[in-house]
């Protein structure tokens, strides 16, 4: 079976790289490395189809595609909660089951805040430090750094049914920054907010992002989401599941800081413009490729 | 000035007083206009004398009642709770041993009560059994299932931060479980109260014949409806005061998050 992506358009005015180009910076030194991952469930749903991926420290990569194309699926395999049914991935070339031992941590933020309804803001951010055994003066200052970059530190003794979504939403996050991890998943995690809630959420975890060395995988459906936060964005497509094209936002600000302005940007709008020629194609079944129009 | 009555709290209160106290009047009127007889339909006044007068009598019964339903309650939320627990180290477990916790469940106390009087010499520990078979299973359903509906998400978050097996009980399980737990604790204190006197009746003058079923059974034969009728207001006291406490225990360990408990 050909694959698809040799049926994209030219895109000449945007360099792209094709799948497995990431290859070639080394699977070796990738944080994240996904090898011909496969997974089919038990009803024969073909979920996943041959994905191969290379994160490298410090990118922001997010998974953009429809809904069923397996992103969320290839996130939860990437944080060890669902195994490949072939293939295999690797987390700083190891194992996941050695990964602790040599400093790298590995947190995730998933669609939902889901906090401990029975305990406050600050319990809930400190609750994987106590499960990691802690001590205590370590793990308050971490909680309160971690409180302070979400900006929720007037908020620590809040029960989360207090909270907005949005706040509930900082308080996961500052769960997952407390533990200082070097990769950090997130699972859509602002799909439920209102838009102005979500640009000042994806701004801020921006901002985290380029203060920290910090790796991001980030499976979103929304392409100005993606296009805002990323360094890179992965394009999915559905039935079954695989990467159909992997490009990299090389735009101002592609180290750091990127501010509303970014998003009324001729680069910014290019970038879209392709992501959803993409995912067009990608919601296309079967056949027809090749027609896609610029 | 009307803020009082406006004020739901006062009202929840205040309405079903105002109804108990207008249907009492309505009772004591009928009783006397009609001059039922008080060995058919004693007024509530004679009642409320009778339970002053015959004191020194209900009140001993009222105790032994009192204590086999604590006890029983105790009982089984100790049994219920370690049941729970043990349901939910495996399915399979639960799979092997839940059919009985039913059949337990849906055999009438009354027809096993006899049995356990005859088997068991000690008549208050008999007692204590059958109020506890009756008063057992919501505490082992109601916990099973409250220790199993844990957040998905949240139990993602303690195994990607690998947390032992006790960890999860103690940080996510149990306080999952509580709304359930004490949604079982206020039909299981209702149940030990019926198991109790149900397991009462069934002793008969065969038991130690000193709880309020005892007197019950006994004013019935003495036509001394009065005191049956006084005996049965403390039983549903006792009823009222154990749903209150349960209550009260749910809202204390509750009303800081759980929804069942807000406003």
């Amino acid at each position: 079976m050909k694959r698809d992506n040799q049926h994209l358009p030219p895109l000449a005015a945007w360099q792209h790289k094709d799948i497995g180009s990431a290859v070639a910076t080394g699977a070796a030194d990738a944080v994240l490395s996904a090898q011909r991952v496969e997974k089919t469930y038990r009803n024969g749903t073909r979920a996943l189809d041959e994905v191969k991926l290379d994160i490298q420290r410090g990118e922001f990569v997010s998974l953009l595609g429809p809904s069923g194309c397996g992103k969320s699926t290839l996130l939860k395999m990437f944080a060890g909660l669902e195994e490949p049914s072939h293939g295999h991935i690797r987390w700083w070339g190891k194992n996941l089951a050695t990964v602790g031992a040599e400093g790298h941590t590995l947190a995730m933020v998933f669609q939902e805040a889901t906090l401990m309804p029975w305990a406050s803001v600050e319990q809930n951010v400190r609750l994987p430090l106590e499960l990691n055994r802690m001590p205590r003066t370590e793990s308050n200052l971490r909680v309160r750094d971690a409180l302070q970059l979400v900006g929720l530190e007037k908020f620590q003794h809040a029960y989360p049914r207090e909270l907005s979504g949005g706040m509930q939403m900082r308080a996961s996050i500052a769960r997952a920054l407390a533990t200082r991890p070097n990769l950090l998943l997130m699972d859509e995690p602002f799909g439920a907010l209102d838009e102005f809630t979500r640009n000042k959420l994806d701004a801020d975890l921006r901002r985290i992002w380029s203060q920290q060395d910090l790796t991001v995988v980030f499976v979103t459906h929304s392409i100005y989401e993606a296009v805002y936060l990323s360094s890179r964005v992965v394009v999915m497509a559905a039935r079954p599941g695989r990467v159909i094209a992997d490009v990299p936002i090389e735009a101002p600000g592609a180290g750091g800081m990127r501010d509303d302005a970014f998003r009324i940007t001729p680069e910014f709008m290019g970038y879209c413009k392709i992501l959803s020629d993409y995912l067009t194609l990608a919601n296309q079944e079967g056949g027809v490729h090749d027609t896609v129009d610029h | 000035m009307t803020p009082l009555i406006t004020n739901p709290r006062f009202l929840r209160v205040a309405a079903p007083l105002l109804i108990g106290v207008l249907l009492l009047l309505v009772w004591q009127m009928l009783c006397t206009v009609l001059e039922v007889p008080a060995y058919l339909v004693p007024t509530p006044w004679l009642i409320a004398k009778t339970l002053v007068g015959d004191w020194g009598l209900l009140s001993d019964a009222l105790l032994v009642t009192l204590k086999i339903t604590f006890l029983a309650f105790a009982l089984s939320v100790l049994l219920g709770v370690a049941i729970a627990f043990l349901f939910v180290q495996s399915r399979f477990i639960e799979v092997s041993l839940f059919p009985y916790a039913i059949i337990l469940q849906v055999t009438p106390i009354v027809a096993i009560a006899p049995l356990i009087i005859i088997w068991v010499k000690e008549p208050t520990f008999a007692l204590v059994i059958c109020a506890t078979i009756m008063a057992l299973f919501p505490i082992i359903s109601n916990t099973t299932l409250g220790l199993r509906s844990v957040n998905p998400g949240l139990l993602n978050l303690f195994k990607l931060n690998k947390a032992s097996r006790w960890q999860t009980l103690r940080r996510l399980r149990i306080p999952s479980a509580l709304p359930y737990f004490f949604g079982g604790l206020r039909i299981s204190s209702g149940l030990a109260l019926i198991g109790a006197v149900v397991a009462e009746f069934v002793a008969g003058t065969g038991g130690t014949g000193s709880g309020l079923a005892y007197q019950i059974l006994q004013a019935g034969f003495q036509l001394n409806i009065p005191r049956l009728f006084a005996a049965l207001f403390l039983i549903t006291m006792t009823g009222i005061v154990l749903f209150l406490a349960m209550m009260v225990l749910s809202r204390m360990a509750l009303a800081g998050w759980h929804e069942s408990e807000q406003g």
